[in-house]
C-alpha cells in the first residue's frame, strides 16, 4: 500500500485540513478528524486523496470531511461526509455506497450479564439457526412482487403492519424507518429479483449481531433515556444493510449516472464518484430508488430484531415484555439526506452523503425522537467483535460543522488479506473464546478478515470524534456473543 | 490481487480486449469460490452493451455476479467478442448452492474505482476494485 504524500496543515488536537490548492479542481478544503497519532494511520494509504477527491463534487459546501474512523473507500472515502447545494449541486450513488442504509439497531434488556453467560452459547446458537446469514441466506419471510413494492415504499412500518414489530419501533428509528419520496417505479426489476429472497436476512461481510454487555456509563441521565441503567445490562446490536436489493440499486444508478457526468459536462478525478444534479431527472430517480433501498434495509432489521426477540424468549422461557428487549435506536451510516443546514449564516436546503458516517442530530433538533429530545439523538458505534461499542449521541457542534454528522465504527487499520494473513479464522474464534466471546460464522475466511486486529481501537475513534465535540458519549459495552454473516 | 483496506482489488491482463475480460472475470471468480469448484455444463450467452470500454468491463463483471446471486448459475469458461462496445459472450459454468462452503465470500459488485484499461506494448491491463 502507497503511503499518503499530500499536503496537510494542524488546525488543532483533532482537525487537520487538506487546503483547497492542494489539487486543482477542489472546490472546498477538506477538513479531517484525527489526532496525531490517528493521522499517521491515515496517512499509511490512499484515503485522504479521495478526501481530496470528493471536493470535486458540484454544489460542495462548508468541507470534504473524514470522520476519525476514515479508511481507503472506492470513489468516497468510507468514513466520508459531503454536502451538496440541492438547487445546483449533485448526488453521487458513490458517496452512500452499494449498501445503501447499511446501519445499526440497538435492543436494550431487562437482564444482566450474569443471566446470560451461562446460556451465551445456546443463545448465539439459536440466534444463528433462526436468522438467516451468510452468503445466499434466504428469509423465511416470502414477499410477492407488490408486497416488494409496499415494502419499499412503506420500510419498517410495513413489518410493523405485519405484526412484526410495534409502533415504539418506529418512533426510534432515524426516518420513522421510512424515507417518505420512495418510488418503486424507479427501482429495477433486476433489483427486486435480487432483493426478494433477502428480506430477514444478515447477510456477510462485515455484517452481524452481537450480545453485549454494558461496561460503562459515562452520562446517567442520557442513558436512563434510553433504558440503560447500569453496567452488566445486556444489550443487542444488529448491523446489516439492503442486501442485494442495495447493490443492484448502487450498480444500475453508477451507469446512469456515468451517462449524466458527460452529459452534464461534469469534470470528476475518480470514475466511482460519477453523480448528476441533484435536481435532474438522473439525480431524483436516483434519491426515489435509494429511499426504497433504504427503507428495504429498516425492513430488514426490524425484521431480524422479531427474530431476536424471539430467540431470547425461546432460550430464556421468559416473555418479551419480561426481557424488556426494547429498541433503543436504528441508524443508517450508508445513506443520502436532503436536510437543512446553516452554512456561513444561511439556511440552506442540502443533500448529505454519508458514507461510513452516523446522522448526530443535537437535542432539541426536530428529527429527534420525543423521548431524545432532551439528550439529542443517539449514536450507535460499534467496535471490532473483540473490544468494545459505543453509545453516543450527536452535538450541536457537529451540526454547526459536519452537517450533524459523526463516526460510525472502528475503521479498518489492515487490508483483508494481511488481516487472513495474520491469523486463521479457526484462531481468530479461539482468541475471542478465551477472552470469554462466543462466536459463530458461516465462513472461517470471513471470521479472519474481521480479527479485531484488523480494525483500529474505536476507543481512539470515539475519543477524538468527542474531543472534536461531533459526539458526546454515554455508555460502553463489550460483547459476550457474536454472530458472524 | 491488491491489498485495499475495505475491499479486495485485483489486477488483470490480456494480450487483447477479450482475454483481458475473461482473465477479469476468473480473478473475480477466484476470490468468490474455490478454483476446483467450477465445471463448464450449463451454456449461457451474455450480451451487454456500454458507453465505454471500462463501463463494459464492470457490467460484465457485475453481469456474471447477478447470474450467481439470482440463479446460483456459476459462469467460468467464456469465449468473449468484442466490437466496439459491444459484447457478446458464450460462457459454460455450473449451478452451485450459494450456501456451499465452496463459496469464500460475497463480493458486492465490481466498482469503477480509478478503473483504467491501459494499453501497452500490445498488452492490456485493468485494475479493479471489489465491494466485499
Amino acid at each position: 500500500m502507497t503511503a499518503w504524500q499530500g499536503d496537510i496543515r494542524r488546525i488543532d488536537d483533532y482537525r487537520w485540513e487538506i487546503p483547497q490548492d492542494y489539487k486543482s479542481g477542489m472546490r472546498v478544503a477538506g477538513l479531517v478528524y484525527a489526532d496525531r497519532a490517528m493521522l499517521d494511520m491515515i496517512r499509511e494509504e490512499q484515503a485522504l486523496e479521495q478526501v481530496a477527491n470528493v471536493a470535486f463534487l458540484p454544489g460542495i459546501v462548508g468541507h470534504s470531511l473524514a470522520m476519525p474512523d476514515i479508511h481507503w473507500g472506492y470513489g468516497f472515502p468510507i468514513g466520508g461526509v459531503a454536502a451538496t447545494r440541492v438547487n445546483d449541486g449533485v448526488i453521487s450513488p458513490g458517496g452512500v455506497g452499494y449498501d445503501i442504509n447499511c446501519g445499526v439497531r440497538l435492543l436494550r434488556t431487562n437482564l444482566n450479564e450474569d443471566d446470560i453467560r451461562p446460556k451465551i452459547r445456546e443463545l448465539v446458537n439459536h440466534l444463528f439457526n433462526n436468522i438467516p446469514s451468510g452468503l445466499g441466506s434466504e428469509g423465511k419471510i416470502r414477499i410477492s412482487e407488490k408486497e416488494m413494492d409496499e415494502v419499499l415504499t412503506a420500510g419498517a412500518g410495513w413489518v410493523v403492519k405485519k405484526g412484526y414489530g410495534n409502533s415504539h419501533d418506529l418512533d426510534v428509528t432515524e426516518e420513522q424507518g421510512c424515507i417518505k419520496m420512495a418510488n418503486p417505479d424507479k427501482v429495477s426489476a433486476r433489483a427486486k429479483k435480487r432483493g426478494a429472497p433477502q428480506l430477514g436476512t444478515l447477510g456477510s461481510g462485515n455484517h452481524f449481531l452481537e450480545v453485549q454487555a454494558v461496561r460503562e456509563i459515562y452520562d446517567k441521565t442520557a442513558a436512563a433515556a434510553m433504558g440503560i441503567m447500569h453496567e452488566g445490562q445486556v444489550l443487542m446490536l444488529i448491523h446489516t444493510g439492503s442486501r442485494g436489493l442495495g447493490h443492484q440499486v448502487c450498480d444500475d444508478y453508477l451507469r446512469i449516472m456515468g451517462e449524466a457526468v458527460r452529459k452534464y459536462g461534469i469534470s470528476l478525478p475518480d470514475r466511482q464518484l460519477a453523480c448528476a444534479p441533484v435536481e435532474s431527472g438522473e439525480g431524483r430517480d436516483y434519491l426515489e430508488a435509494m429511499a426504497c433501498a433504504a427503507n428495504f434495509a429498516w425492513a430488514n432489521r426490524l425484521c431480524i430484531a422479531h427474530w431476536v426477540r424471539e430467540s431470547f424468549c425461546k432460550v430464556l422461557g421468559r416473555r418479551v415484555d419480561e426481557i424488556g428487549l426494547e429498541q433503543v435506536y436504528d441508524v443508517a451510516h450508508n445513506i443520502a439526506k436532503i436536510e437543512d443546514h446553516i452554512v456561513d449564516g444561511k439556511r440552506l436546503r442540502l443533500c448529505v452523503h454519508r458514507k461510513g458516517a452516523t446522522r448526530a442530530f443535537p437535542a432539541g433538533h426536530e428529527g429527534v425522537p420525543g423521548k431524545y429530545l432532551a439528550v439529542g439523538q443517539p449514536v450507535l458505534i460499534p467496535g471490532d467483535m473483540g473490544r468494545r461499542s459505543f453509545i453516543a449521541v450527536g452535538t450541536e457542534n457537529a451540526m454547526q460543522e459536519t452537517f450533524g454528522s459523526t463516526c460510525h465504527g472502528a475503521g479498518r487499520l489492515q487490508s483483508r488479506g494481511a488481516a487472513r494473513r495474520g491469523m486463521r479464522g479457526t484462531d481468530v474464534a479461539g482468541d475471542l473464546a478465551a477472552k470469554g466471546i462466543y462466536v459463530r460464522t458461516n465462513s472461517l475466511e470471513s471470521l479472519a478478515e474481521e480479527a479485531s486486529y484488523a480494525y483500529k481501537d474505536v476507543n481512539s475513534v470515539v475519543e477524538i470524534a468527542q474531543g472534536a465535540g461531533i459526539l458526546r458519549k454515554i455508555a460502553m459495552a463489550v460483547p459476550l456473543g457474536v454472530i458472524k454473516g | 490481487m491488491i491489498d485495499h483496506t475495505a475491499d479486495i482489488g485485483i489486477i488483470a491482463r490480456g494480450s487483447d480486449l477479450p482475454v483481458l475480460f475473461s482473465n477479469a472475470a476468473a480473478g473475480m471468480l477466484s476470490l468468490l469460490i474455490e478454483d476446483h469448484a467450477t465445471q463448464p455444463g450449463i451454456a449461457r450467452e451474455i450480451k451487454l452493451e456500454a458507453v465505454d470500454r471500462e463501463t463494459l468491463l464492470v457490467q460484465w463483471l457485475n453481469e456474471l455476479l447477478y447470474i450467481i446471486y439470482t440463479e446460483s448459475l456459476v459462469l467460468s469458461k467464456f469465449d468473449v467478442l468484442i466490437d466496439a462496445n459491444h459484447l457478446v459472450a458464450r460462457c459454460a459454468g455450473q449451478y452451485v448452492d450459494l450456501k456451499s462452503p465452496l463459496f469464500k465470500r460475497e463480493i458486492k459488485a465490481a466498482t469503477y474505482h480509478n478503473l483504467e484499461i491501459a494499453e501497452r506494448d500490445g498488452e492490456y491491463s485493468a485494475r479493479i476494485i471489489f465491494d466485499i
